[in-house]
């Protein structure tokens, strides 16, 4: 029993079935109660008021959208070495769920931005790594579509992953050097003290969780139709040849 | 090697338009701005070195899709994927040939649009340090970018939306270098990482691009 079974389409079409529903249960449910609890039920901050609580939405979805391509980053890996397919139709299918991530942390952002640091942009290094990391995923997704074959698709967007992964690291060192910024430090972290007080700590782990669970359940359904969408060309290739 | 070197020098300036369109490119960028933001020459002298990178970005920009399509569209590719040379060497064959005719032009013509723009005396040695050295890079990154995009018709958009932020590093380092001259700063530390980042993606990305040429070519 080893994790390469499951590029066997057939046997990640079973296992993928079967975890489906739970993970859209357990996002929904993690998101409910992370965002009503943010949103409701925790005091304002005594110099921010009301505004503090976007950060219920903006830093998972600033988690995500790194993490998304980390992950496209691997199964990409896993294509150009062992050439599985499903590998390579999970890193298509992440990549609009990974866009929508990051726009969403761009737009919150603004929209955070503008009532306390008075603007809606600024070229700040976070901030610019993220429209870099935005005009990426715009890349990768626009070279996806431009190519009709699926196979010679996979290979370059593949290849183009892993080369924009290094630029994107030095990107977001070289913005570091040329820009100081004014988005505060990573208020999140394993290894050091925590910089969120409990009430609002609380709620912020549901909503990570919940999103978590929400790109898990995107991108399995997401795979599961691109594998559909194969099968279904494949069968109507065989029909034609008759 | 060489026989490839000199095909793609020869076809480059002969066949016309290719040699001499980043240059005039250029010119039409540092002509343009003081119509466009003014001729306060204190304004120029204070922008000149982003203008001049940002035009020799964009005229290297303009030409990338010159690099491998023509070669693409009459079979030479084919040919040359069948060479006993690697496809490795080619690719970078193909790009210091587009350095050679784009590039290096750029660097010895950025003085001269230097003085349109009224950039302060200190900054030349910078502007051209950093120009010499960050180009090879823009060359090496197009050619990658044009390698992904050679089967794709009408690819041309989709090039420049791939390239645009593999450029922003070099951009970053380069313009901060001849910025930093301008104004009399210390610019070692900028020239030091673009330095770096021209060896490194000399070094490594001819791999990539070979590799999705390979695909291309299948």
């Amino acid at each position: 029993m080893s994790l390469w079974e499951y590029a066997n389409p057939v046997k990640f079409m079973a296992l993928s079935g079967r975890i489906l529903p739970w993970a859209v249960w357990l996002s929904g449910i993690c998101l409910v109660i992370g965002l009503v609890w943010g949103f409701f039920y925790t005091p304002d901050d005594f110099r921010q008021g009301s505004t503090v609580k976007i950060i219920y939405l903006h830093v998972p979805s600033a988690l995500m959208a790194i993490n998304v391509w980390m992950m496209m980053l691997v199964t990409s890996l896993v294509w150009i070495i062992r050439r599985h397919h499903v590998s390579a139709l999970a890193a298509k299918a992440a990549a609009p769920i990974g866009v929508v991530m990051t726009l969403i942390a761009l737009v919150t952002g603004a929209i955070w931005g503008q009532p306390m640091w008075g603007t809606w942009w600024a070229w700040d290094p976070r901030l610019t790594s993220f429209l870099i990391l935005f005009l990426f995923y715009l890349g990768y997704i626009a070279l996806w579509a431009a190519i009709e074959d699926n196979d010679t698709a996979a290979d370059l967007t593949s290849i183009l992953c892993l080369v924009g992964s290094v630029f994107a690291i030095l990107s977001r060192y070289a913005v570091n050097f040329w820009n100081q910024g004014l988005h505060q430090g990573a208020s999140l972290s394993l290894d050091k003290e925590k910089n969120v007080a409990d009430v609002f700590y609380q709620p912020l782990l549901f909503c990570i969780a919940g999103f978590v669970l929400l790109f898990v359940a995107l991108v399995l359904l997401r795979t599961r139709t691109e594998i559909r969408a194969r099968r279904t060309s494949a069968f109507l290739a065989r029909e034609r040849m008759g | 090697m060489k026989a490839l070197l000199t095909r793609d020098l020869r076809l480059a300036i002969r066949a016309g338009g290719g040699f001499g369109l980043g240059l005039a490119f250029f010119l039409i960028v540092t002509v343009l701005v003081p119509f466009g933001v003014g001729p306060q020459s204190a304004l120029l002298s204070e922008i000149a070195p982003g203008i001049l990178w940002l035009g020799a970005l964009l005229a290297c920009l303009l030409s990338l899709d010159r690099i491998l399509a023509l070669d693409w569209e009459d079979g030479t590719l084919d040919l040359l994927a069948c060479a006993p040379l690697p496809m490795e060497a080619a690719v970078s064959i193909k790009a210091l040939a587009h350095w050679l005719t784009t590039g290096l032009p750029l660097v010895i013509a950025a003085p001269l649009f230097a003085l349109l723009l009224n950039l302060p005396s200190a900054g030349y040695v910078p502007l051209v340090l950093s120009l010499l050295l960050g180009t090879p890079a823009l060359s090496v990154i197009g050619t990658f970018g044009a390698a992904l995009t050679v089967g794709i018709k009408r690819g041309g958009l989709l090039l420049s939306l791939l390239v645009l932020p593999l450029y922003v590093p070099t951009l970053i380092y380069g313009a901060e270098a001849a910025r930093r001259g301008a104004q009399g700063l210390e610019t070692s530390t900028p020239l030091f990482m673009l330095a770096g980042i021209t060896f490194g993606v000399i070094a490594l990305l001819p791999f990539a691009s070979a590799a999705v040429l390979r695909v291309n070519i299948r």
